[in-house]
């Protein structure tokens, strides 16, 4: 069976364990957290958490059966064909130097990249969009004296009917 | 009321209707026994290793399907139940398992004897708790109790901070509230699946039932054989359903998978449709995956929707406890007067017979050699089949399991999943305890039983009198067994070279003990032993190198079964 990633939601007990619980569970069974998104929801006794992992839609389902049998989380859905909008943050710092420093300027403006900082040797971008958005910017900026980064995983918001 | 947390913890525990807890002191816990001392609300068994009173609660909790409760104080007294912990999650046992804690300012300080229990027994629990306010204590407790008990049970851990359980709080027990998003039990499965599982029944000309513990777990005994015989079906059983269809009834056809009978295993490799409630498809049970009832449609009925297509795909999954998913089944059929015919059975359940009569579960009887199966089917002949049995884990559970027959639930206590050697001696206490009128047997191998011997203390301090029947071969006997079949009898450290004299062990902690040597004092030793109301060893010293037999090997099909000397498949 074909293997693909998946993004699952979790409505969870705002307590300081059970993000553990989530993930012990996957990580006890073999199955790797490719990204984890986590914050109180609109009622701060409830906790949202998205995680994205890869798998066969067999393995999603015994994770998703596993997840369920958590006392603290309250509902599990899989978001992966739903109708959602999906966004990820990613927090970028380049090296300046004279040479890159204006092609990565009009690469920066081409690319929709927020400039957060910007220094004589180093500057901070901001990035949002899907993660294939994020990938697309993060290879492009690689050549132009990529330093490091910081990405948040994926939210993911189903639309409503 | 105001109230102490210690307190509150023994008005809790009543309210639970716990009448015997296990357990050991120590400094984070001092006042809770300061407390049982003043006011012993609920009986305490002090026994000699925090693991015992674990294994002594789950026996307890197997024996009368309440929840079995243990008490260990903090660092390495609650260390030491978290593999009696993971022995019940694994069997799905209601336990709930008390420990100590470092007061919470010092949580994280590596303050002396502090662990972080939660964190360990996480993926060993079905939940747990550390309590840091005492407000929360009796609501914690009560949805600690419900948790453990419902659904598919399990062991629940709740951490108690010494300042925690000294403080002083209001305590109103009308008043306490559980956190009931996740406390019920699933949805009940549509209607539709029973009529199409009715559908597949009558379609069916060769059906089998498969049942495992979840059929005792889920009181769901007498639903079952009439099920069972209203439709004429044969039924196997896993190890840990043992006991809740009759093994001398004439349906019954023994355990399924690595030791189970041929006939069993045959059945499966041939059925049409196989019914599995309440059990699990654990490895042991399936052998080869691909090859496992290769001409069977599947309907599995579990509590626990994570258990259903994980190890097997199945074509009718329906999630529900055994008991509602049985009475709802037994309703269709009266109402739809659907009965079996014998004429309709009639090939199916001659060709089991057929099988049956072609390799029975046997042995081969030895003039100057005890034969462990020998020592068990005397056992059952003497007790009548009414003792209750515990074991350990090896070939003596094995031998337990295949040559007693076990006609009523609850009568067969075994670590199943987790395969824990010490847990059938403690096991037996808990049983005991609950059940003081039955005759409680622990089938001990030599390895084993040296993993809990402490607790022959326990049982002479309170007058628990179990009964322990010793197959005493000298060797770790199963993984010998293998050593023999499959790594070229290289028995590398499974011979016990030195072992002490049980009988001289067992009189030093003041029990009754007896040996039998000889295959004609198998009986007397037995008879002697066994009616006594003081607990008694008898030590068998057995053949040496007998084998479990039948034996599907690992990784192969259920099909292909060794029957000691002779290779059997079909």
């Amino acid at each position: 069976m074909e293997k693909r990633e998946n993004v699952i939601s979790l409505l969870v007990h705002n307590k300081p364990d059970v993000l553990a619980r989530v993930a012990g569970t996957l990580g006890g069974k073999g199955y790797n957290i490719e990204s984890l998104c986590v914050d109180a929801t609109a009622n701060p006794e409830i906790s949202k958490i998205i995680l994205t992992t890869i798998g066969t839609k067999a393995t999603i389902q015994k994770i998703e059966a596993q997840l369920e049998r958590l006392i603290d989380v309250i509902r599990v859905e899989n978001l992966t064909d739903v109708e959602t909008v999906k966004r990820e943050l990613a927090l970028i710092r380049m090296n300046l130097t004279a040479d890159n420093k204006n092609e990565l300027i009009r690469t920066v403006n081409r690319l929709n990249c927020k400039i957060l900082t910007f220094n004589s040797d180093h500057c901070v971008l901001e990035f949002r969009g899907t993660k294939a958005e994020v990938d697309r910017v993060l290879e492009t900026l690689k050549p132009l004296g990529l330093d490091d980064i910081a990405r948040t995983g994926i939210a993911a918001l189903e639309r409503k009917n | 009321m105001k109230m102490k947390g210690t307190q509150i913890l023994l008005e809790c525990l009543k309210a639970e209707g716990v009448d015997v807890m296990f357990g050991y002191p120590g400094g984070s816990v001092i006042d809770i026994y300061d407390e049982l001392h003043r006011n012993p609300a609920v009986r305490h068994i002090l026994v000699r290793h925090e693991q015992a009173a674990v294994h002594a609660a789950d026996g307890y909790a197997r024996a009368t399907g309440k929840v079995g409760v243990a008490l260990a104080t903090s660092g390495p007294g609650a260390t030491n139940t978290v593999t009696g912990i993971a022995t019940a999650n694994m069997d799905s046992i209601p336990i709930v398992v008390f420990t100590g804690q470092v007061p919470t300012h010092l949580i994280g300080n590596d303050a002396f004897q502090e662990c972080d229990i939660t964190g360990i027994t996480r993926p060993c629990t079905k939940h747990n708790y550390l309590v840091r306010n005492p407000d929360e204590l009796a609501s914690t407790i009560r949805e600690a109790f419900h948790i453990a008990r419902s659904g598919r049970p399990g062991p629940v851990l709740v951490d108690l901070p010494k300042n925690v359980i000294a403080a002083e709080v209001d305590y109103d027990p009308a008043r306490i509230r559980i956190n009931a998003t996740k406390l019920s039990l699933p949805s009940k499965p549509s209607p539709k699946k029973y009529v199409q599982l009715l559908e597949m029944l009558r379609a069916s000309r060769r059906p089998l039932l498969m049942t495992g513990g979840g059929i005792l777990l889920g009181k769901a005994t007498d639903e079952l054989r009439s099920f069972a015989r209203r439709a004429k079906l044969p039924v196997t059983s896993t190890l840990m359903g043992l006991g809740a269809f009759p093994g001398s009834d004439p349906l019954f056809l023994g355990m399924p998978g690595m030791h189970g009978t041929y006939f069993a295993n045959m059945a499966i490799s041939h059925c049409d449709l196989l019914i599995c409630i309440g059990a699990r498809f654990d490895d042991r049970v399936t052998g080869k995956i691909d090859t496992f009832a290769p001409n069977a449609q599947i309907i599995h009925i579990d509590v626990d929707p994570s258990s259903i297509n994980k190890n097997i795909v199945v074509d009718l999954p329906i999630v529900s406890d055994a008991r509602g998913a049985l009475e709802n089944i037994n309703r269709l059929l009266k109402d739809n007067n659907y009965t079996a015919t014998d004429a309709e059975r009639k090939d199916w359940l001659d060709e089991i017979a057929g099988w049956k009569k072609k390799a029975p579960l046997s042995y081969c009887q030895d003039a100057q050699h005890i034969k462990p199966q020998c020592v068990v089917e005397t056992l059952h002949e003497l007790t009548k089949g009414k003792a209750i049995i515990t074991t350990e884990v090896g070939q003596n559970q094995m031998w337990a399991a295949q040559f007693y027959r076990y006609d009523d639930p609850n009568t067969f206590i075994s670590s199943g999943g987790l395969g824990t050697m010490g847990y059938g001696f403690p096991a037996a206490m808990g049983v005991k305890l609950a059940f003081p009128d039955r005759i409680v047997v622990d089938i001990a191998g030599d390895g084993s039983i040296q993993m809990n011997i402490q607790e022959m203390a326990t049982c002479m301090q309170y007058g628990i009198p179990v009964k322990i029947v010793l197959l005493n071969n000298g060797y770790l006997g199963m993984v010998r067994q293998w050593q023999e079949l499959f790594y070229e009898k290289r028995y590398s450290n499974t011979d016990m070279t030195f072992q002490p004299d049980f009988v001289k062990v067992a009189e030093a902690y003041g029990w009754q003990a007896l040996r039998a040597t000889r295959p004609d004092e198998i009986k007397a030793v037995l008879e002697q032993g066994l009616f006594t109301d003081r607990p008694c060893l008898m030590d068998f010293q057995v053949a040496r190198e007998e084998c479990v037999y039948p034996m599907v090997r690992p990784g192969a099909s259920i099909s292909e079964m060794t029957l000691g000397t002779r290779e059997m498949t079909n």
